[in-house]
């Protein structure tokens, strides 16, 4: 067996090691060093695992040579590979974007500990991606978790640390629900591996402990997922976290949770069960539309700018638990196009905020006068990540909204076609709040603000405007995202 | 690749062109001038040279991208997108003539800004016109509206704040709100959003989804200032007079009214428009958006406000003439299209110079300030004929095919509402050199200053061409005619 | 009432994960929402190694003689679910520790009054470092 064939664990393998590695050096620019060696190398595993999984299906590892039905397996299919590229990719331009904003942020002898919990967040979140066994991925989820509060509770704001112990409770219930969920499963079936409970499982549909264990799974990943009205923990760790993380888990970690809540409802149990027998399409489009309207009308009162980013991260997760109510092959196909588009313009937002923290040493309103002139290229990544977010065509957005009208439509639910424009009409007003106070907030002539120019440098303007190129890249080519969603949808509701 | 392929794509990169290198002009006011001069001449010569080169058989295409599968971003232009690409390039180095004069003399700021998004709202234009299929249509529709607002809040005061977010709300709330949910829902019932002669839509679409459709999109394209969303072309005008004047008197407002006419020609299909009761019912609201416009623009003292509601009720002209959607109505709103904007861009410029030689804004300041600058004022009068639609002017011709295509239709009301409106036309426009040739004014009186300046042969040009068209419209008549024909 | 009986784990079960959930959601104090959170977990731990029990089976070793075991993985998965839920109390201890270091309190709703205060002013708390140096000499 070659390095190759070991791809799966490695990914995973690479930043569990990096991370211990980096508090043994002890060095700031050693461990920024060796997380973004740590971050491209998975990075590049993924574009390589990329290529055999289109060309030859899903890549089956058994962990530790044992065969799957008692080993854990490690499974990836067309939709692993889509999150997993997408973590690693934003993953790998979250930390060249960390140098000096973690440096200005964290105080200097945390910022060691801070690149070890970045990477085991990492490798928590790859693994979700990766693993085929229920079990394994609850662990993994609680990796990436308590890395992430330990990293929310970093931020320089002393409310982060209430809005870190917030998280951990709600996301440790969560979790508990999911390890009573499997607990479940287990217990009917006596397999935790995905493959066996999906062959086992639809003989036991009428089966209560299964209906209940699906109920634990799905709230408890509706949880994580931060889906209406669970999402209490999502604003405050969003706004008050150091901005590096805010980028990275608004780009990763809610997507990992949908990936989760696709794979339990597709793979586990079946399309026809999960949203035809039970009646979560129907819930999840009620609480997708409630969060879209709700959370869209309070972002447009927010001051703090990630704040405001925050309440429109839980409507456009409203966007894409819409999209799977809508219990079709192209409702599927627009949720996976969705939160992969929604991780580039919420990446690049957040990236570009955090620029501005950098420079200016806030994110509120008042922080963006003046901020054309003097951050002009921070202040278009901002304008250009704003305008996919609304769905604009020729940004990445349009392709989102576009593909999730189309799936309404055709689902006969026009209401739904307008609920999800009337969103939008929402994001114009308040984005356009953010693009008005960059553009045209004259700059108030303090002494402590002079109108020179004094752009972020070049490490952070380079992931920013990665992300704003994707943005507009995966607006006209979507070779990638929409072909590859629509087959990942068509496996995951096809059968496996 | 073929010559009108290559010529087509230079429609595209010459305004794009100058928009990119602009910036690198900021320190030398000459230099940039001349590049925006220099650039809009060689896109006159190469719309004039497509024009001369395509083959309406047999159009040019070019996908440029395909954003989602059977729906690509797709150039390839008809006898409509010709003459509104003509229209733009010819308008456009006029225009640029009269910015130069304009904008030196009222000492604008951030002067390289906005010559650099004029060139881009010029490209995105372009690109409206050539668009072969409605997915591009819109792509560029939502685009132009983004490439003008920063022209509309080029004073950045308080006001002009306003009135961008009234731009912005009306113009991209509605087209995402209607357009975008029509443009898709014809997608999906269709299949297809190419435009094509007889429409797209099959014969078995149930009509109460296609009279949905129709209002949709005609709400949806709020650039048409059809009533109730006319309220940003009033707030627009806080913006610089030439972007009043090719912007929202010509390339913005047309290209609203270019898409209705494209929806209602190549999606919906001319015979089958007709027989929908919504088309009736947008017929008689344009009729009263027609009659409304020009009751308030008898109202407005700001002549740039007149001159706005004005437009509002020439631009409904052309939806009324295309819900009717008769052969000579649809030969009238195409060339309503060209007609009203040689007029209204004189207008527009003579409301400028009036702005520059006297710092008069308002309609009844002007009292006697005809002896000051006679030359304007006589534009003003001769394109105010032609927007009235008298004769020998251009503007004549499309109202005769209007006025026909509504007495063809036996829709007498809007025949009516078509005469009222001309009526008060005359009073409202012609008010303005009335005022300032025959009323005295009280302060002593005043010496002509009116030397030669750019704008003034800008000026000049437009009303020229006014006349020029009445003489001889066989260009537009020959593509109205290829419309008519159906390719 | 045998089946009652009979079901006596899952009734435990039922009532530390309702006692722990009514402790993190009633409880002001944030260590009692982590001493409720823990019960919640605990709860699970319970269920996991209830239903590994096989009636009339043995313990899981091999013995010449005996067929019928009791199921041994979930008690592994379970050892795995404990130390996550040991981690997981660290972390919220430490969060703790350093709340009560800034805020100067543990209490919920005294934490709330004192940022409430702070948003009036509108300018962010910068968390002050009091024990850096103890960190530092922690860490090496």
């Amino acid at each position: 067996m070659s390095l190759v064939d070991h791809l799966p664990i490695l990914i995973i393998i690479i930043p569990l090691i990096a991370a211990p590695l980096c508090v043994l050096f002890d060095s700031a620019k050693a461990s920024w060093l060796l997380a973004l060696a740590a971050c491209i190398s998975s990075f590049i595993g993924s574009i390589k695992l990329l290529n055999t999984i289109t060309l030859s299906g899903p890549i089956s590892y058994s962990l530790g040579g044992w065969q799957p039905p008692w080993g854990i397996e490690y499974r990836l299919d067309l939709l692993s590979i889509i999150l997993l590229l997408l973590l690693t990719s934003i993953a790998s331009l979250v930390v060249l974007f960390a140098r000096y904003s973690v440096e200005q942020e964290i105080s200097k002898n945390r910022i060691v500990p801070f690149y070890a919990t970045l990477l085991l967040a990492i490798a928590g979140l790859s693994g979700i991606c990766i693993s085929g066994d229920v079990f394994n991925l609850f662990v993994f989820l609680e990796i990436s978790s308590i890395a992430s509060y330990t990293l929310i509770s970093l931020g320089k704001d002393r409310r982060a640390l209430n809005a870190a112990f917030k998280y951990l409770v709600m996301g440790t219930i969560g979790a508990t629900f999911i390890l009573i969920g499997i607990g479940f499963l287990y217990m009917q079936t006596g397999t935790l591996n995905m493959q066996d409970l999906s062959e086992r499982l639809p003989s036991l549909y009428d089966n209560r402990t299964i209906r209940a264990g699906f109920a634990f799974l799905t709230v408890g990943v509706c949880l994580k997922l931060a889906l209406f009205p669970l999402h209490l923990w999502l604003p405050n760790a969003y706004a008050y976290a150091p901005s590096v993380v805010s980028a990275f888990l608004a780009a990763t970690a809610t997507k990992v949770a949908v990936y989760m809540l696709l794979r339990f409802l597709l793979t586990v149990f079946d399309f026809n069960f999960s949203l035809n027998t039970m009646p979560l399409d129907v819930i999840l489009i009620a609480l997708g539309s409630v969060a879209i309207v709700s959370s869209s009308l309070v972002a447009i009162f927010q001051v703090n700018l990630k704040r405001l980013l925050a309440y429109s991260s839980i409507a456009q997760l409203g966007y894409i638990s819409l999209s799977i109510g809508l219990a079709s092959k192209l409702g599927i196909a627009s949720a996976i196009i969705h939160l992969f588009n929604h991780a580039l313009m919420k990446g690049a937002l957040f990236l570009a905020l955090g620029a501005m923290i950098y420079k200016v040493g806030g994110a509120e309103l008042k922080h963006c006068q003046g901020m054309l002139k003097r951050m002009p290229l921070t202040s278009l990544a901002i304008i250009i990540g704003g305008l996919s977010l609304i769905g604009i065509p020729g940004t990445a957005g349009f392709i989102s909204k576009w593909s999730m009208i189309n799936a309404s439509l055709e689902a006969g639910l026009w209401p739904l076609a307008l609920l999800i424009l009337f969103g939008s009409l929402l994001a114009i007003i308040y984005v356009w709040k953010m693009v008005e106070a960059i553009t045209l907030q004259p700059s108030t002539s303090t002494a402590t603000a002079p109108l020179t120019r004094d752009e972020a440098p070049l490490t952070m303007l380079v992931p920013i405007w990665a992300l704003v190129i994707a943005n507009i890249y995966y607006g006209i080519n979507t070779e990638l995202t929409v072909s590859l969603a629509q087959r990942a949808a068509n496996i995951l509701v096809g059968g496996y | 690749m073929e010559l009108s392929i290559t010529l087509m794509l230079a429609l595209l990169i010459v305004p794009l062109a100058v928009a990119l290198t602009l910036p690198f002009f900021n320190s030398s006011p000459n230099l940039r001038e001349a590049v925006t001069l220099l650039g809009s001449i060689v896109l006159l010569i190469c719309a004039a040279m497509f024009y001369q080169t395509i083959d309406f058989e047999n159009p040019p295409q070019l996908i440029l991208a395909i954003p989602l599968p059977n729906y690509p971003i797709l150039f390839s232009p008809d006898p409509l997108g010709i003459m509104f690409s003509l229209l733009v390039s010819t308008l456009w180095p006029i225009t640029s003539l009269y910015a130069i004069g304009y904008m030196r003399q009222h000492k604008e700021l951030n002067q390289t800004r906005f010559y650099c998004f004029f060139a881009l709202s010029i490209a995105v234009t372009q690109a409206i016109a050539l668009s072969g299929n409605m997915l591009t249509l819109f792509i560029f529709y939502e685009m132009l509206t983004l490439a003008t607002f920063p022209l509309v809040t080029h004073a950045g005061s308080k006001q002009a704040k306003q009135a961008g977010r009234l731009y912005l709300g009306i113009l991209m709330g509605t087209s995402i709100m209607f357009l975008l949910l029509a443009t898709i829902w014809s997608a999906n019932i269709a299949g297809t959003l190419a435009f094509q002669a007889d429409g797209i839509f099959p014969a078995d679409t149930d009509p109460l989804l296609l009279n949905i459709l129709l209002l949709l999109f005609v709400f949806g394209t709020a650039k048409a200032a059809l009533m109730p969303f006319h309220r940003w072309l009033p707030a627009a005008m806080v913006a610089p007079v030439p972007v009043s004047a090719l912007l929202h008197a010509v390339a913005v407002v047309k290209a609203g009214v270019f898409t209705l006419l494209k929806v209602a020609i190549y999606l919906f299909g001319i015979d089958n428009i007709s027989l929908l009761p919504a088309a009736d019912f947008l017929a008689y609201l344009a009729g009263f958006t027609i009659v409304a416009a020009s009751l308030i623009a008898l109202k407005q003292d700001n002549i740039k406000a007149r001159l706005a509601y004005s437009t509002i009720g020439q631009l409904s002209y052309i939806i009324l003439g295309t819900m009717l959607a008769t052969s000579s109505s649809i030969m009238g709103s195409s060339m309503h299209i060209v007609t009203h904007a040689f007029g209204k861009i004189t207008l527009f410029f003579c409301a400028g110079a009036i702005l520059l030689a006297t710092h008069k804004t308002r309609v009844s300041e002007l009292n006697g300030i005809g002896k000051q600058i006679p030359i304007t004022l006589c534009c003003f009068t001769l394109a105010a004929l032609s927007t009235i639609g008298l004769p020998p002017f251009a503007g004549m011709w499309s109202k005769w095919w209007l006025v026909q295509g509504t007495i063809e239709s036996g829709q007498l009301i809007l025949t009516a509402s078509l005469l009222i409106s001309s009526l008060l036309n005359l009073i409202y426009l012609l008010e303005i050199p009335l005022r300032a040739f025959f009323f005295q004014q009280s302060t002593t009186a005043l010496t002509f200053k009116e030397p030669l300046s750019p704008h003034l042969l800008a000026i000049g040009t437009t009303t020229l061409l006014c006349l020029l068209l009445f003489l001889t419209p066989d260009p537009v008549y020959h593509l109205i005619n290829l419309i008519d024909k159906g390719l | 009432m045998s089946n009652v009986a009979g079901l006596f784990n899952y009734w435990v079960v039922i009532f530390l994960m309702m006692a722990g959930f009514f402790v993190v959601i009633s409880q002001g104090n944030l260590v009692k929402k982590i001493i409720g959170l823990s019960l919640f977990q605990a709860s699970a731990f319970i269920l996991y190694i209830s239903i590994g029990h096989v009636s009339g089976g043995e313990v899981p070793i091999y013995v010449e003689g005996s067929n019928l075991y009791s199921n041994p993985l979930p008690h592994v998965l379970i050892l795995t679910a404990i130390v996550v839920s040991v981690s997981t109390t660290a972390v919220g201890l430490a969060i703790i520790i350093r709340i009560k270091e800034t805020y100067n309190t543990v209490e919920e709703d005294e934490i709330q009054v004192i940022d409430n205060r702070k948003d009036d002013e509108d300018e962010p708390v910068v968390v002050e470092e009091k024990h850096s140096s103890e960190y530092k000499e922690d860490r090496s």
